[in-house]
């Protein structure tokens, strides 16, 4: 079957317990994005499928046939950030940095969400537009845990960022 | 993980006859695969229904709303319809898990979620749920989070999920098809089940039968609150929850329905306090009425026996502030 890694076309046709992310970091070569607990409760293995963000450590290759995946790779490059990743050095938000791939794929997908009109269980008001207080960004990015507690730098990283974009 | 045989079934027969023959299914996942690579499930084959639709919400005939099993948790609590006029299940759904798992995890999934009991997940504990007949660990164990309501010598698990919690107040049906094209409805309400003699069956769901979708009635308006007490304010599970739905006329209550949540094997629903609510004016004694008849037999089993009076003081602030009995 084939799937379609940061726009190239990749096959896999591995043992069905592969999962997405130890296809991506073992098979890819894409090493971006981490492991850290591979049971869906750090997120450092957050990767967007279909523009969706999600854990990679909790779904099987084999079950996504046909899909768009985008890793950090894909997000941007060292000579050509996407404007989180020039944020996120912008505001130091990180320390040993092995939570940022996922913190930055998670913010990316975020940020869609809320211009969605997505509500989070922070939003007062359900059928109002959403406004991307700090409050809401916290709530919003509470899937990403970061064990050196750059929390404070990772939320102004992703409000210049949502600033800059209105 | 224990390897098994992947397949993809290409429609609901072929899914309901796979699952019959043992197959697990696997929808989001997000449970599921964490248990197999605890060993916790051993499925050896594994039934992708991704591919096979079920992932529409549909207005029914009488009002309500159809979501379908395959809707994800992050597109049911977003939708403007169920923001609108059902929002305590937009509520519940958001109060849990993270982004990225609401958005793998589904309708029909959530309701199968399998209980967070230490003992459950750890294979190398007794635990009648995971091994019938091998005793339970929590009972005299770690319970902080275990169950207060309805649970027995044979199994002190909850059921950890909040979207339930949500549909039990709103007296939801679960839609379930079985082979040889059968189908049949259950009250949400009598969906799961308590532990008995039989802790490892969570639910009525027999071999062959796939949830297709659960059914909201009509709207019925008023004040829709879900109130969670955790641990940590974001991504964690409930140690008391309590959906609420409360319809006030003139001064009285013209509308109650509540559920509560982890403190038993399955979302808690009293009739009497739907009943003594309905009709009366909020008072402090009233509240204390509900208290006393959700707690009448509620059990400590040592670390959770602060679950009781938790549940009495949040259910007494969630009637005070559902029927503006006090801010």
């Amino acid at each position: 079957m084939k799937l379609a890694i940061n726009g190239t076309t990749r096959t896999f046709d591995g043992d069905p317990r592969t999962t997405l992310l130890d296809f991506l970091r073992r098979d890819c070569d894409l090493t971006g994005t981490k492991k850290g607990c591979d049971h869906g409760q750090c997120g450092a293995c957050t990767v967007l499928v279909n523009g969706q963000r999600i854990n990679s450590c909790l779904t099987l290759t084999v079950m996504h046939e046909d899909d768009e995946i985008t890793t950090i790779e894909g997000l941007g490059t060292p000579q050509d950030m996407h404007p989180l990743q020039s944020a996120f050095v912008d505001h130091d938000g990180y320390q040993c940095g092995y939570c940022t791939p996922g913190q930055i794929c998670s913010a990316k997908a975020m940020l869609d969400e809320a211009k969605a009109g997505w509500p989070s269980v922070v939003t007062e008001d359900l059928t109002a537009e959403i406004d991307l207080s700090g409050d809401e960004i916290r709530e919003r990015m509470s899937g990403n845990l970061c064990r050196c507690g750059a929390y404070s730098n990772i939320i102004d990283a992703i409000t210049d960022v949502k600033e800059a974009a209105r | 993980m224990r390897p098994f045989d992947y397949q993809r079934p290409d429609g609901l027969d072929h899914a309901a006859l796979l699952e019959r023959d043992g197959g697990a299914l696997i929808a989001g996942g997000t449970n599921l695969l964490d248990l197999m690579k605890l060993q916790v499930e051993t499925p050896d084959t594994l039934v992708d229904i991704n591919r096979i639709g079920l992932d529409e919400l549909e207005p029914t005939d009488d009002g309500g709303i159809r979501i379908g099993a395959l809707v994800s948790n992050s597109v049911c609590a977003a939708d403007p319809r169920i923001r609108a006029d059902w929002p305590v299940l937009s509520r519940a759904i958001l109060s849990g898990a993270s982004g990225q798992l609401r958005n793998k995890a589904t309708t029909g999934g959530n309701l199968c979620q399998r209980t967070r009991c230490y003992y459950f997940m750890n294979i190398d504990m007794p635990c009648n749920k995971r091994e019938p007949g091998t005793g339970c660990s929590a009972l005299n164990g770690r319970n902080r989070i275990h169950a207060v309501l309805g649970a027995n010598e044979n199994c002190i698990a909850t059921y950890p999920g909040d979207m339930a919690v949500a549909m039990y107040a709103l007296d939801a049906t679960v839609e379930i098809a079985g082979p040889d094209k059968a189908s049949r409805s259950v009250k949400i309400r009598d969906f799961h089940r308590l532990p008995g003699d039989m802790p490892q069956r969570d639910n009525v769901l027999e071999p062959g039968e796939v949830i297709t979708g659960v059914t909201l009635p009509a709207p019925v308006g008023g004040t829709q609150l879900y109130r969670k007490v955790r641990e940590r304010s974001s991504y964690a599970f409930a140690l008391v929850s309590i959906a609420a739905v409360i319809r006030m006329e003139e001064g009285a209550i013209s509308h109650a329905s509540l559920a509560f949540g982890s403190m038993a094997h399955k979302p808690w629903h009293d009739p009497r306090i739907d009943a003594a609510l309905t009709g009366a004016k909020p008072s402090d004694a009233l509240f204390d009425k509900v208290a006393d008849l959700l707690l009448e037999n509620a059990e400590g089993y040592g670390e959770n026996d602060f679950k009781i009076p938790l549940a009495r003081r949040t259910v007494k602030a969630v009637l005070r502030e559902a029927t503006g009995a006090s801010t």
